[in-house]
């Protein structure tokens, strides 16, 4: 963990652990991992929150809690940069981390696997495999998806393959 | 076309009747039989052969399985044609799993199932079977147009999902369990539908998938890959209970903790050479043959180093502390049949003894020479407890997993047993609002 930037290990150290090792298709178990995800969730976000590090919504698609919906941003030269973000729950999960999608960005960038899946293979797989059933979503988000935009917006921004909505609304409008 | 070419002929005629000059007639002769020509060869493109219903041995170049039914007369095969029987999974309708399906069809399975969820894209072109007209169509509907045309006579069934979600898992179950309906009275009752699943996918979440279902169904399947840098690959048999399961041994990064960057280079985007994917069909398929129709043996794992051109085989029992509770299932009946499978080993042995000739080899045995069973040596040198390994060698992994995860339950980590999900959905959704 010697390569994590302090801020990303502090908030990941205040993330509550899970407990339950337990996937969709096993029932009450499941409600209880989901419980777990929630509270893991909740205390993310509020703690985002309360160090004005705000960066994602997201919450389940459907009552069984198998599908996510929601948004990320990162804010690059002072510019809020917007995407939409989604991932189901794999049926080997936990064993196995969910695979998170930007479907906004399929095709924008080479760091990335059909569908708009992020590449998660070097800096994050290992981790939540090592570190399973404890880790949950918001551990794969901490991890996972933060660093990724980290690493990514700057280069797709400053390439013009991504572009500011104001932006792109002048362009139109010209 | 047929039509066209047809009332193109009868113009021709008619213009020939009509024709005063004489002197045309020779040309207007040429021009006819050139139509007659490109008449034949469409026609020829166009018509399949029709279904053949028995498999013949017959060696004549109209029989599409002579050369198959040979492998019989040669000893190699005991019967062929059961081959007919089979019904085959394919995960993953890639550069490996494309050409396995083509070979299996040319070998005339009975029954074929593909499952990716892709499309073919121009950037697959550099690997073997699809082609360039398919750009855009799905991998399994291209996949069955080439193979129907291949050979009408095996089954083909496209399921074009993402067997990783929970809605795709539930068809990919089913779809295993669904008995083949040509034959539909088994020789053993067996949950599943299909005689082996072969996986041919490119990453781990997939293969932990087609894991997960084989341990459940108790279904033998072989596991296939070719790595990220195009020159090595391996085919691994995982039979539930009896070998190694897919989640028994952890991936190297997991296990040993060395530094991942080390392993992984940066970017996605994987190289493939359709050498290498060949190769790794054609031994794939080969192992499937040997399980199928029983000849040869069966290589529970076989390395492929294409830069040294080495060959690595080995066996994997399973882990008794599995991660994946079907497998821990799947291993306790294996044990309970040990008794059974003993006594028709031992049965078996003394069959072919019984047959062979039964005065001794050599009269004199000066040196008191004898023959000792590989087993009775294995036993002779095993460690007393089980737990025991040999000098020199250490267990990566703790042993004392279940203890970890205690200690980490009563740290940071949460009992939320008290509080109702609705409250905690309210909780979130309260927080995305702000």
């Amino acid at each position: 963990m010697e390569e994590w930037d302090p801020n990303t290990k502090s908030a990941l150290t205040k993330i509550p652990l899970l407990a339950t090792r337990a996937g969709p298709r096993d029932g009450a178990a499941w409600t209880q991992r989901l419980k777990e995800e929630y509270r893991a969730l909740i205390a993310y976000t509020s703690m985002n929150k309360s160090n004005d590090n705000d960066w994602f919504r997201i919450s389940a698609d459907n009552p069984e809690g198998t599908r996510w919906t929601g948004s990320c941003w990162y804010v690059h030269n002072l510019r809020r940069y917007e995407f939409r973000l989604q991932f189901d729950i794999p049926v080997t999960y936990p064993t196995t981390a969910p695979e998170i999608e930007l479907p906004e960005l399929d095709g924008k960038t080479h760091k990335m696997y059909r569908g708009g899946k992020i590449c998660l293979t070097v800096h994050f797989k290992p981790l939540w495999a090592k570190n399973c059933p404890r880790f949950g979503i918001a551990h794969a988000l901490c991890l996972g998806l933060a660093p990724w935009l980290a690493a990514e917006v700057p280069i797709l921004v400053d390439s013009g393959m991504v572009k500011h909505k104001d932006d792109e609304v002048s362009s139109v409008e010209s | 076309m047929d039509t066209e070419l047809r009332s193109l002929l009868q113009d021709i005629e008619a213009l020939k009747g009509s024709l005063p000059d004489v002197s045309y007639r020779d040309s207007m002769a040429k021009i006819e039989e050139r139509v007659v020509k490109i008449t034949s060869i469409t026609k020829a493109a166009t018509s399949r052969r029709s279904k053949v219903k028995e498999m013949s041995a017959e060696v004549v170049d109209s029989n599409p399985y002579s050369r198959l039914m040979a492998l019989q007369r040669m000893g190699i095969v005991e019967n062929y044609e059961r081959i007919r029987d089979f019904s085959v999974a394919i995960v993953g309708i890639g550069g490996v799993g494309s050409v396995s399906a083509e070979m299996l069809t040319r070998c005339g399975i009975g029954r074929l199932l593909l499952y990716d969820y892709d499309t073919v894209e121009l950037a697959n072109m550099n690997r073997l079977f699809f082609r360039p007209e398919q750009v855009g169509m799905t991998k399994t509907d291209a996949a069955v147009q080439t193979l129907s045309e291949i050979n009408p006579d095996v089954v083909l069934e496209s399921y074009s999902l993402n067997i990783t979600t929970v809605k795709g898992f539930e068809v990919f179950m089913e779809s295993l369990r669904r008995q083949n309906p040509k034959n539909s009275v088994r020789d053993d009752a067996r949950s599943a539908g299909v005689d082996l699943v072969l996986s041919c996918v490119d990453n781990y979440e997939a293969r932990m998938v087609v894991n997960q279902a084989c341990n459940e169904l108790n279904q033998t399947w072989i596991e296939s890959g070719v790595s990220e840098d195009a020159v090595s690959g391996h085919i691994q048999l995982l039979i539930p209970g009896e070998t190694a399961c897919f989640a028994c041994a952890p991936p190297l990064v997991v296990a040993s903790g060395v530094d991942e960057r080390t392993l992984k280079r940066e970017g996605v985007c994987a190289a493939s050479l359709p050498t290498t994917m060949g190769v790794v069909a054609g031994l794939l398929v080969q192992n499937a043959l040997k399980f199928l129709l029983k000849f040869g043996e069966v290589s529970p794992y076989l390395g492929y180093n294409s830069l040294k051109d080495y060959f690595p085989t080995m066996e994997m029992r399973p882990n008794p502390q599995c991660s994946n509770s079907a497998c821990l299932e799947r291993q306790k009946e294996y044990l309970l049949e040990k008794p059974v499978r003993d006594a028709l080993a031992k049965a078996k042995n003394e069959a072919e003894a019984s047959l062979e000739n039964e005065s001794p080899l050599h009269m004199e045995n000066e040196w008191n020479i004898s023959v000792v069973d590989d087993s009775e040596m294995e036993t002779l040198n095993a460690p007393k407890a089980s737990d025991e390994l040999p000098e020199g060698l250490t267990r990566e992994l703790p042993t004392a997993d279940k203890h970890q995860e205690a200690a980490a339950l009563e740290g940071t980590s949460i009992s939320s047993n008290d509080v109702d999900l609705e409250e905690l959905q309210r909780q979130l959704d309260a927080l995305n609002a702000s």
